[in-house]
């Protein structure tokens, strides 16, 4: 194992911002912030859906916000085939709604209250990365 | 009064995950790689929200009701089954390949990034697979 691109001071910034949206969130409408349930929930379900829609407009407007006001670019690097990253999309969103949560339900909102469910689904989901990415080296 | 919320914590989230860089997939990919070129960077982004969010979350959970809603409402399900554990295996599986996870996705988009575009559709598909046979949680 070697450290690389070793960015810990943004990391942490960025974490307490989504701490702080986390937080804003669940004292003002009382919900715990899942993005992959949001989104689901958005485009079928009829309760909370103008709420749902207008997260997930806000997610998009974010970076937009910050590069306007900092004048950063922002760069991201994705290094996929359409197929693949097709076949990853269909994975993330098919698994993301079997298991209740992604990153955020379970690995923020669901750790944040203790919930041993999400500590396990997150644990799972993590070996599963780990475990997808090492195989992707041998291929 | 509780849209203009949501609003607002969509954007702060979009922006949290720019600052902590976790919008690129390149640098998740780079924290699933813990037995090549490791960047732990990922480690200090859960960690820096789960230091705000989780105390306060302890504290607010005991007022009567949030400020603009008139209850709280999130999932209390315990269950830890089979479903659990496929559900995550296909989602941790999905998000080693690409290196994107619903939230960076979704933010993604204001990229116009056509791959990511592509990826957020795939995802949708995904969400509608599993309401269409009803394997929701």
């Amino acid at each position: 194992m070697n450290i690389v691109n070793f960015t810990p001071v943004t990391a942490t910034i960025g974490g307490l911002t989504i701490g702080l949206a986390v937080i804003i969130f669940f004292l003002s409408n009382g919900r715990l912030v899942g993005i992959s349930g949001i989104a689901a929930n958005a485009l079928s379900e009829k309760d909370n859906k103008f709420d749902n829609l207008l997260f997930l407009l806000g997610l998009i407007i974010g970076p937009i916000l910050y590069s306007f006001f900092t004048n950063k670019e922002i760069n991201i690097t994705i290094s996929n085939s359409l197929i693949l990253l097709i076949f990853a999309g269909l994975l993330v969103g098919i698994g993301t709604r079997i298991s209740g949560g992604c990153t955020s339900g379970h690995g923020i909102s669901g750790i944040g209250r203790f919930s041993l469910r999400s500590i396990v689904a997150t644990i799972t989901f993590m070996i599963a990365g780990i475990a997808t990415v090492l195989i992707k080296d041998f291929i | 009064m509780n849209k203009i919320i949501s609003l607002i914590s969509g954007i702060i989230f979009g922006v949290g995950l720019v600052i902590s860089e976790m919008i690129n997939p390149e640098k998740v990919l780079g924290f699933l790689n813990i037995f090549g070129n490791w960047d732990p960077s990922l480690a200090f982004v859960m960690m820096g929200a789960l230091v705000v969010s989780s105390p306060l979350f302890h504290i607010i959970k005991n007022k009567k009701k949030p400020l603009f809603t008139e209850k709280f409402d999130y999932s209390n399900n315990k269950s830890i089954n089979n479903r659990l554990f496929l559900g995550a295996t296909l989602f941790g599986s999905g998000w080693g390949i690409a290196g994107l996870c619903p939230g960076p996705a979704i933010s993604s988009i204001a990229l116009l990034n056509p791959y990511s575009i592509v990826f957020v559709l795939a995802m949708f598909v995904g969400f509608y697979f599993v309401k269409f046979f009803n394997l929701n949680t």
